[in-house]
């Protein structure tokens, strides 16, 4: 065989994959354009969707629909979409990390130690608003990833995925006792808890929202910038050195960026794991796995998939059903379809 | 180019598998790293290729310690495929190929031209073009040996480290990468590092043939010069002969070991 003749020029891949990814990002923009008009449209109050366009571009002062429009639909829309991608691109740079398809942010500890600090918010301090618990649940989330990630790179060969996803599931279930212990003998936190715990978009104010922006905005930065690390890392280790890639400088920008990313989403909406489990599934089955375009799928489908469960459950039932229950019904069998249909859901 | 080992130690944790190795990697040619499994040839390569950083003493390369070099920098000149690397699920021969551009590329610095030429020109080279579409996962063994190695020449780096590029091979795909290697050598200078277990490939493909044992260098130079009874048997506690390869004319080690079949068994007759 000779080889050293290269005569014609090759078919070059990436075109193809950039097509698809425009393709995706701009169906995508649609669909979510178009939940996102749902969004502000239903709810348990019947709102014209005259009087929603009025009241988003000629509001009228005293106008109860109007005010309904202004004060609730849109921050709780707004917080679905920033809260979706921020759990959905969390989820992805988390299943490259640890280059495991059934990671998710909940792996590095976070969700538990948000829900933790939330805990300690209600039984410690009396805190019993959901914007009370924003900033509790962002250091609890913070902290706990700081711990997890702080033992995982104890040894000699630093953080592995390994390790992290066994340090992360050890600290997960040592604070879940610690949190379990409470409930069991405080009925009051308990209740309260509840309502945080399953994970919704009701009854958070723009200012929760305003408080945790600048950290998605940072993390989402960061993610984008994270890709094409996170494409060298896919390929183990010992190859991404070889590339030139600072393997534990890479990881802990990755692991930032699941923490300011997770560690909002969580703290807005509560611990909606899920969201970040599905996302990249659904983003690689378009576009396959180069996580730059993955990233920026994340992005769009993470908000898609909250704000659809969030417009379902204000629709199906009489009074509301909590987006993080309606999530796993909408996002399990998309899930599902996935796993029968195509050959490309791995990290 | 040059790449030198200055009394390398390399440990795992607090196991010391390198003692001390001086050797100087010849520009433009093959070397082969052999030895007993367990003597630290592997450990050798990825201290050689910055993987791993000594214990004590240096690696050199073009007269930098790699250690005050930075990591891209490395990656241009110095490229590594360590034994049995795995390629995402679903990724395309092509996207994997890419992926070596990696040190060429910025944080926010998109595919350019110049990446689309070294993909094609390393798909080119390996022959593997009218697979660009094809997935990874789906390629025999052989094919997918060359992808990998398509993609460190994406790397385009001036030297190649490769750990065991046969493992798992068949006989006539051992040939066929290492005959890649070899051209990529001849025709383009790429000076070739790798660790073999197979003594007559190594003999056959090496310019400079280095026997390793407990983490030392036993033996370095050409192969007819270094691979005799005695060295095999004293890096593989091995009886052997050997011969000269028919083909080639190059050393060739036949091994004799405690079992040989019994004459009579190929003749006894089929009873009636």
């Amino acid at each position: 065989m000779s080889v050293l003749t290269p005569s014609r020029p090759a078919v070059v891949e990436r075109p193809r994959t950039a097509r698809r990814g425009i393709a995706a990002v701009a169906g995508l923009l649609v669909l979510l354009a178009l939940v996102s008009l749902a969004s502000l449209m239903y709810g348990v109050r019947d709102v014209a969707a005259g009087d929603v366009l009025d009241a988003l571009f000629a509001p009228v002062t005293g106008n109860n629909d109007h005010g309904v429009v202004r004060t609730e639909r849109v921050p709780r829309t707004l917080i679905g979409l920033v809260g979706g991608a921020a759990l959905g691109v969390a989820g992805a740079l988390m299943q490259g990390v640890t280059r495991n398809p059934i990671a998710d942010p909940g792996l590095l500890g976070l969700n538990s130690g948000a829900s933790l600090a939330v805990i300690v918010a209600i039984a410690g301090f009396g805190v019993t608003s959901i914007d009370g618990y924003v900033w509790f649940a962002f250091l609890g989330a913070a902290v706990a990833a700081v711990v997890v990630y702080g033992a995982a790179s104890m040894g000699w060969e630093g953080v592995t995925p390994v390790k992290l996803a066994l340090v992360g599931a050890a600290v997960t279930a040592t604070t879940t006792s610690m949190i379990t212990v409470v409930l069991l003998t405080d009925r009051n936190t308990l209740r309260e808890f509840r309502f945080w715990q399953v994970g919704s978009l009701a009854n958070r104010s723009a200012d929760s929202l305003a408080s945790v922006l600048p950290f998605v905005v940072v993390g989402l930065l960061l993610a984008l910038a994270a890709g094409r690390v996170l494409n060298a890392l896919a390929l183990g280790d010992d190859v991404a050195r070889g590339l030139g890639q600072d393997v534990t400088r890479g990881r802990l920008l990755v692991v930032l960026a699941v923490v300011l990313l997770c560690g909002s989403a969580v703290s807005l909406v509560g611990p909606i794991a899920f969201v970040g489990l599905v996302v990249p599934h659904v983003a690689r089955a378009l576009v396959g796995p180069d996580y730059r375009w993955l990233v920026v799928l994340s992005v769009l489908l993470g908000p898609l998939l909250l704000l659809t469960a969030d417009v379902i459950g204000r629709v199906v039932v009489a009074g509301e059903l909590e987006a993080g229950l309606v999530v796993a019904v909408v996002g399990a069998p998309v899930l599902l379809a996935l796993v029968r249909g195509s050959r490309s859901v791995a990290a | 180019m040059s790449l030198v080992a200055h009394d390398v130690h390399l440990a795992y944790d607090r196991r010391t598998v390198v003692h001390g190795v001086d050797f100087t990697v010849p520009a433009g040619e093959v070397t082969v790293i052999v030895g007993a499994n367990g003597c630290g040839k592997s450990t050798l390569l990825r201290g050689l290729g910055r993987i791993m950083r000594p214990t004590q003493g240096r690696v050199e390369l073009d007269g930098t310690d790699l250690r005050r070099l930075r990591p891209r920098d490395v990656a241009t000149r110095l490229g590594l495929l360590p034994q049995q690397p795995s390629a995402p699920d679903g990724i395309t021969v092509a996207d994997l190929v890419g992926r070596g551009r990696h040190p060429h590329q910025g944080a926010f610095r998109r595919w350019n031209g110049d990446d689309a030429e070294a993909v094609s020109q390393a798909l080119a080279l390996t022959d593997t073009h009218e697979l660009a579409g094809r997935r990874v996962d789906e390629l025999s063994g052989g094919q997918r040996q060359r992808v990998w190695i398509a993609m460190m020449l994406a790397q385009d780096p001036a030297t190649m480290l490769l750990d065991e590029p046969t493992t798992y091979l068949d006989i006539a795909h051992q040939v066929e990468v290492l005959d890649l290697l070899a051209e990529l050598n001849a025709e383009r200078g790429t000076t070739v590092v790798m660790v073999l277990h197979d003594l007559n490939l190594a003999a056959r493909y090496a310019h400079q043939l280095v026997v390793m044992k407990e983490g030392r260098i036993l033996r370095c130079g050409a192969p007819q010069d270094v691979l005799d009874v005695e060295c095999v048997r004293e890096a593989f506690g091995l009886e052997s002969q050997v011969l000269a390869d028919p083909v080639a004319g190059c050393p060739m080690v036949v091994p004799i070991g405690r079992h040989l079949p019994a004459p009579r068994a190929a003749v006894t007759p089929a009873s009636p």
